[in-house]
């Protein structure tokens, strides 16, 4: 089943133009990566789906789950399961991880339909979804992202998506600024979230992720478009050649 | 930021509407007929009316001090305001059956319920104040079993003359700046407290201040004092009407903490704030301070999110050795209004310690000041105060102002101030859009995380209720 269907998308920000026409579609239980060098428009895609105020989309369209992503609100898209895991999540003074977390997962059941669970309740549950990104419960009285390390903000982003179960997950450069063993740590997390029933967008710079998180697809974005796709090898070839022999073969064919 | 949602700015307020109640209300105008026609209204002994009279005529020499304050508004005229509307009734009230059930049915719709067996055993004891005159005080036999007394300011005078007389005056002198004095001559009434040596108050005192009459001026009065050992909570609230004009709220507090003594006084002030152009408002101009004596602790805790414009300084004399004074502070502007607010902390008792901890917020065009005077006086020796004063921004059309006044003349005193302002950013917003929460509820979020410092020092259920309006006084702030 398609979970999303990209077709000729086209947004700018600040009057400049950055995603040039993207196609893409994505299925259910799939691991696609997008690769692309700096300013390739990587981290635009994954805003834009997201609904990012400060980008405007001036052409195609979004398909999730068979509803037009690009009406809905951030809040109603996150609501009917698409979770953006941020390259800077924000930090919340004052506000507990615990009580973020289950607002946000409340939020997500009363749009549903659901009733709210109370804090024993969340609190129980809680307790699996932290063996996910291996850490200890003490974490969920400290501020939201407040005094967090690069990796333990990262390691936030994944628990959350462990806790709110999207349908759909786009990680932004869920490796930058990651030592090897929070890479290893975050990277086991995703994996046991992959499931045949929801799908995940990996945006990254570096092949490194993928030999972790390994994607079932790799599209490669160069300014604005999808210049290749191809499966998980194409990562190993960008890895060894850099992204120029494809921006140069696609400047020689344009 | 999106301009859709500037729309949601006017929320309306809850609390504006009117009841329909005969007052007594006193000929406009203000000279010493009307505060003789105040003090008769109220049966007052000679010495009370003297001490008002004398109020009066130094008020006559003093200017309104609209110079230092940062807040522009249309000066008061004094000769247009009603200085008394009581509702009327034909004799004094003896309890609560007898209160006119229009009124119950107001304070109801405020969510404050008169009648006792309403009330949860035990939690609240409440003193209501209708205009200038109190309409009922709750619990009052209960509490006067361990000797407290709860009471109307003019009940107190009534029956505890040489306590009132004793205390009235001697944290607040009458002449001790324009709008004190003005309360000193034509307040009309008020809560007192007192608490007996050694004795702790079994539950949390509580006034709620409403202003219905238009044109009329409210000059409450509050007195509490807690005798050597002795400890009270004491909780304030207050609302008026929406009206198109401004009207003037000039209280006085004094608490005094005899020696061992702890007095815990918390505010959610929620008067009308004006409309979106800036019509109509509360103008908030109130004298709040406290004496401690030695080992002595006054804690004031405030949240301020109404009034057209506010200008208060909730302060602690520290007099005795080892007092403590705290001042805690969420001061919200949103549209036109203006907060200029803040704490004096005086040092004067060795080992004294003073916490200031400010939260200022502005949405809209609000304009929000933090003035505070930490003074340590020779003999404060081994003074210590900490200052913290956070400003936080929504929007691009408000502006945050800091002005800290720090006066040490001991040098074994030690003082720390630390200062931030933030603004709420779209990517904040966006952030938590993001996990399925909408502007509004981001918003609160934020701002309920920025100010958790302040509401922890609040009572419970006190700390919900200013939760809850903070989201409603911000609600399609960001613009």
């Amino acid at each position: 089943m398609d979970v999303l269907e990209i077709k000729d998308l086209r947004a700018s920000a600040g009057g400049k133009e950055i995603l040039k026409g993207i196609d893409l579609t994505v299925n259910a239980g799939e691991v696609h990566a997008v690769m692309g060098p700096n300013g390739s428009g990587k981290s635009t895609l994954a805003q834009v789906l997201a609904g990012h105020p400060a980008y405007e989309v001036t052409g195609g369209s979004v398909t999730y789950r068979g509803q037009n992503l690009l009406e809905l609100e951030p809040e109603v898209r996150a609501q009917a399961g698409v979770f953006l895991a941020f390259q800077y999540p924000v930090e919340i003074p004052g506000i507990t991880n615990a009580y973020f977390l289950r607002a946000a997962y409340n939020e997500i059941r009363k749009a549903r339909g659901l009733e709210e669970v109370d804090s024993m309740d969340f609190l129980d549950r809680l307790e699996e979804k932290l063996k996910i990104v291996d850490w200890e419960p003490e974490i969920m009285s400290r501020a939201v992202n407040s005094g967090f390390s690069g990796g333990e903000k990262k390691r936030n982003e994944i628990l959350q998506m462990a806790v709110l179960e999207p349908t759909l997950a786009i990680l932004d450069e869920t490796d930058s600024g990651l030592d090897i063993d929070a890479l290893r740590i975050v990277a086991a997390g995703v994996n046991k979230l992959r499931r045949p029933d929801n799908a995940i967008i990996v945006v990254t710079h570096y092949q490194r992720l993928l030999n972790y998180i390994v994607p079932d697809f790799v599209h490669v974005l160069s300014n604005g478009r999808i210049v290749k796709s191809g499966g998980k090898e194409l990562a190993l070839e960008l890895e060894a050649r850099g992204y120029e022999w494809l921006e140069d073969a696609v400047g020689a064919a344009s | 930021m999106s301009s859709s949602v500037e729309s949601l700015v006017n929320k309306e307020y809850k609390y504006g509407f009117v009841t329909d109640i005969e007052s007594d209300v006193a000929p406009k105008g203000l000279n010493e007929e009307t505060i003789r026609l105040i003090s008769a209204k109220k049966q007052e002994p000679d010495w009370l009316l003297e001490w008002r009279l004398k109020a009066f005529r130094g008020w006559q020499k003093m200017t309104e001090p609209h110079h230092w304050a940062n807040v522009k508004y249309t000066p008061v005229d004094y000769q247009s305001i009603s200085y008394y509307s009581a509702p009327r009734t034909q004799k004094p009230l003896g309890s609560l059956d007898e209160v006119d059930p229009k009124l119950l049915e107001a304070y109801t719709k405020l969510g404050i319920p008169l009648s006792e067996q309403k009330l949860l055993a035990g939690v609240v004891a409440v003193d209501a104040i209708f205009d200038s005159v109190s309409v009922g005080t709750t619990y009052k036999a209960k509490l006067a079993e361990q000797g407290i007394i709860f009471c109307s300011f003019g009940e107190a005078v009534r029956e505890h003359p040489e306590l009132v007389r004793k205390y009235l005056g001697s944290v607040v002198p009458l002449s001790d700046n324009f709008f004190a004095a003005l309360n000193a001559a034509v307040f009309s009434d008020g809560s007192f407290v007192y608490i007996p040596q050694g004795v702790k108050c079994p539950m949390d005192l509580s006034t709620y201040f409403r202003i219905n009459t238009a044109e009329t001026g409210q000059f409450e009065r509050t007195l509490i004092v807690a005798d050597e050992g002795a400890s009270v909570s004491y909780l304030e609230g207050c609302t008026a009407p929406k009206r198109d004009e401004n009207q003037l709220h000039a209280a006085v507090v004094e608490l005094v903490a005899l020696e061992g003594a702890t007095i815990k006084y918390s505010t959610v002030q929620n008067w009308y704030a004006g409309d979106a152009e800036g019509r109509g408002g509360i103008y908030n101009f109130v004298t709040k301070r406290g004496k401690a004596a030695a080992n002595a602790k006054i804690s004031w805790t405030q949240v301020e999110t109404g009034s057209a414009i506010t200008w208060k300084y909730p302060s602690v004399i520290l007099q005795g050795d080892n007092s403590v004074g705290e001042f805690y502070s969420v001061a919200v502007v949103n549209g036109r209004q203006q907060a200029d607010t803040g704490t004096k902390m005086i040092h004067m008792g060795k080992h004294t310690r003073s916490t200031i901890v400010s939260k200022g917020i502005s949405a809209g065009q609000g304009q929000n000041s933090y003035r505070g005077l930490v003074k340590v006086l020779p003999k404060a020796e081994a003074a210590r105060n900490y200052t913290q004063c956070d400003s936080m921004l929504i929007g691009n059309r408000c502006g945050a102002h800091t002005f800290p006044y720090i006066d040490v003349q001991n040098s074994s005193s030690s003082t720390e101030h630390e200062a931030s302002t933030s603004k709420i950013g779209e990517d904040q917003i966006f952030y938590l859009k993001q996990r399925g929460l909408n502007t509004e509820n981001a918003i609160s979020m934020i701002v309920n995380g920025f100010c958790k410092e302040v509401f922890k020092e609040l009572p419970m259920e006190f700390a919900v209720e200013a939760q809850k309006l903070l989201g409603i006084s911000l609600e399609g702030s960001v613009g």
